[in-house]
């Protein structure tokens, strides 16, 4: 038998060569060999994808040619959960970034586990970073035990889009060309109503089916309205407000199953895909999704969710921070090659802002050029008035708490259950979350 | 001497089985052991090593709680409706191809197509397809004039969905099985009961079925162990909803071990999971062993 052309033996040769070539990746040598790091890289972690991922591209493209020294290794990962995961298990493991990006409803959980370094006001100031120059709300938001552990760099409150054409069509919309307030439950359903009688279809849309996500944020919008909480003492105990949180379910329940000027079934994108083909005259979704509807090219533009209930206004928020893992190799020079770096993102907090976010640091928030920004600069107030998911290690953007919430409130608005018994529900799942012992 | 064959064979058998066997221990029977051990503690995701003692505080948690239950039940649910049709079309389907003279390979091919896609892309393409309003089986079926289901947020047709995605994407695995053992019925049965009188549906019944059960049990067992450890579909197309409606016990496990960063107590919930898994196995093996004609 005549020998074939690749031998076992080359094949042999051959793979071990390329595992060779392979080990000689510098980050897997020293992940394998815990060689020290590299003095001048500054790795970073983000989970910023679609139009936040091009924006906090360009702004790390600007950090390495502002310092062409230094070598920025930044990664992006998949969003929500499996990013925790992964950053806390990386934390433990000593092999952390020396920055990441992380939900501050989410950092307080990793501050529990010890896992982020708390960041000193003497260091911070070297920096000019300094609380005043901070969103009050966000920085406060911030803190826990009165300590800084992540700068908080945006707050991305939910929002309310609104095509103009259908708005003007409908009468909705204020000489200036936006939209006239509304406030108070009758004038927000009278809006939705007059905006379905130009579309036919539907007033508003926003996801419900598999995103338990705005189910829980709209409904977080109007029972803080209201003044009320869900949670307290750090989520040991539920402190639901029965009357209130049935207030805000019926009215859901109006606009929904009773007189469908929001579709009770439709999922996220799904939800976007109707306002974008001009099927309802408003959206109500987080502000990143401004990217996606100015690619579908309709006229659009954004404005505060409604005060509808209450005499405090109030929106559902969270804030994204630049937090420092606790790794035991760092030293002042890499402390400060951090903080420079997150320094540098919050100097170009112009650029995140263009993705609909409302910028934190206040040099840029207070600046023409940012209120020259629209329809971003529009619900920049949301900033102040944010309120963010009660504290609580299941608590915060993505968690099992939001889960809960927005399952309970979306079956309200599907029609497969009442108010009274989605409050029964929550009570029974947030007891035993309440009741289970931390994990932190 | 076959003895001292496998004798002289064992060694060099043992150095080629050595690859496979290192990847295993490490990955699989490694991890398992760990995640046995770690379920008696109060593991966290966010401290090192294993915690706290936890007894069987763990598992008697997961027993008294009604999201385990539900979760598990959503798991056996899924598994009534999805094996019965995948076993039953996959057969109908092979006969059919089976009998085809020209293009055989065309049907082949097409049975078999989707289960090359990856869950993920299987899933996106089902999504839209159930769209409310503006997906295509949502227009077929109004066009037709029937009541349109709401296909993904009803909670009580969501889990029919998800199975009826399921079957057509994985339909092809079974497909290629009962080829495969089609493939070995001898011809000279089927002219003999030609022969003798027995039409194309006596043969389907009194010869070719029979002769299939070996196949048949091998693609039930397989069958099951798949729709038990169902999570992609779920996970990516309801996220386990409506309101907790197509939770599976995978995506319990993992809601509770990363989300809440609880691994300890997720642990003990796949280990209580994988318990009804060996049951479940073990039961059908029993029951096929003690049915099988001798071949």
């Amino acid at each position: 038998m005549r020998p074939s052309a690749i031998t076992r033996r080359t094949l042999l040769r051959a793979s071990l060569l390329s595992g060779a070539a392979l080990t000689g990746c510098s980050s897997v040598r020293a992940g394998l060999l815990s060689t020290p790091p590299d003095p001048a890289v500054v790795s970073y972690w983000n989970l910023f994808g679609g139009g936040d991922g091009v924006r906090m591209r360009q702004m790390e493209d600007a950090y390495r040619a502002a310092n062409p020294h230094l070598d920025l290794q930044a990664v992006t990962l998949a969003w929500g959960n499996p990013y925790y995961t992964k950053l806390a298990l990386a934390t433990v493991g000593d092999l952390p970034p020396d920055v990441a990006a992380a939900h501050l409803t989410r950092m307080k959980t990793l501050v529990q586990g010890d896992l982020l370094e708390e960041l000193l006001p003497e260091d911070l100031e070297r920096h000019g970073l300094t609380a005043d120059r901070f969103n009050r709300r966000a920085w406060d938001a911030g803190l826990v035990d009165g300590r800084v552990y992540a700068i908080p760099i945006d707050t991305h409150p939910f929002v309310l889009f609104y095509n103009t054409e259908i708005c003007d069509e409908a009468g909705l919309l204020a000489a200036d060309g936006t939209l006239a307030p509304i406030t108070g439950p009758d004038q927000f359903q009278d809006a939705l109503t007059r905006a379905r009688q130009v579309t036919g279809r539907y007033g508003a849309t926003h996801g419900i089916n598999s995103d338990t996500a705005s189910p829980w944020r709209l409904f977080q919008t109007l029972y803080a309205q209201l003044g009320g909480e869900v949670l307290a003492e750090d989520g040991t105990r539920v402190v639901l407000d029965d009357t209130k949180a049935v207030q805000v379910l019926d009215y859901l329940r109006t606009l929904t199953v009773e007189k469908g000027l929001m579709p009770g079934s439709v999922d996220y994108q799904g939800a976007i895909a109707l306002f974008a083909s001009g099927a309802a005259g408003f959206h109500l979704n987080g502000e990143w999704e401004i990217s996606t509807l100015q690619t579908a090219g309709l006229p659009f533009s954004m404005a505060l969710v409604p005060h509808v209930f209450g005499d405090e206004y109030a929106v559902q928020a969270d804030s994204h921070t630049l937090v420092l893992p606790v790794r035991a190799d760092r030293d002042r020079a890499g402390l400060d090659r951090a903080l420079g770096f997150v320094r540098s993102m919050l100097d170009q907090s112009l650029t995140w802002a263009e993705g609909g976010h409302v910028p934190t640091w206040q040099p840029v928030a207070t600046s023409d050029r940012y209120a020259a920004l629209t329809p971003q600069s529009h619900y920049a107030s949301a900033a102040d008035a944010a309120v963010y998911d009660p504290p609580g290690w299941y608590s915060g953007s993505g968690s099992n708490f939001e889960i809960v919430m927005g399952a309970a409130v979306g079956a309200v608005e599907a029609g497969d259950l009442t108010p009274t018994a989605a409050v029964a529900q929550l009570r029974a799942k947030l007891g035993e979350l309440a009741a289970t012992p931390p994990p932190v | 001497m076959a003895s001292t064959d496998t004798g002289r064979q064992g060694r060099p058998a043992l150095w080629f089985l050595a690859p496979f066997l290192v990847l295993y221990v490490l990955f699989i029977v490694g991890p398992a052991i760990y995640g046995l051990v770690m379920s008696f503690f109060h593991t966290s995701m966010v401290s090192t090593g294993l915690g706290e003692f936890a007894g069987l505080s763990n598992y008697a948690e997961a027993l008294s709680s009604a999201d385990f239950w539900s979760a598990l039940w959503h798991t056996v649910w899924f598994t009534i409706l999805t094996t019965p049709p995948l076993i039953a079309l996959a057969l109908l389907f092979a006969l059919l191809a089976e009998r085809t003279t020209r293009g055989r390979w065309f049907f082949r091919l097409a049975f078999f197509l989707p289960y090359v896609l990856p869950s993920a892309v299987v899933a996106l393409i089902w999504i839209w397809m159930y769209t409310p309003e503006l997906g295509l089986l949502s227009r077929a079926v109004s066009a037709i004039g029937l009541g349109e289901p709401n296909w993904l947020g009803d909670p009580d047709f969501a889990m029919v969905s998800l199975a009826i995605t399921t079957v057509w994407w994985t339909l092809g695995f079974n497909f290629v099985l009962y080829l495969a053992g089609l493939a070995e019925i001898p011809r000279e049965l089927h002219e003999a009961s030609a022969i003798d009188g027995a039409g194309p549906w006596q043969q389907i019944r009194l010869v070719t079925v029979p002769l299939l059960s070996r196949t048949t049990s091998l693609v039930v067992v397989l069958q099951v162990i798949a729709s038990l450890k169902v999570f992609d579909q779920m996970y990516v197309m309801t996220q386990g909803g409506p309101n907790f409606a197509t939770r599976s016990a995978l995506q319990y496990v993992f809601d509770v071990g990363f989300t809440d960063f609880r691994s300890g107590y997720a642990a003990a919930a796949s280990t209580l999971f994988f318990v009804v898994v060996l049951a479940v196995s073990a039961v059908w093996l029993v029951m096929t062993r003690r049915q099988e004609p001798e071949l």
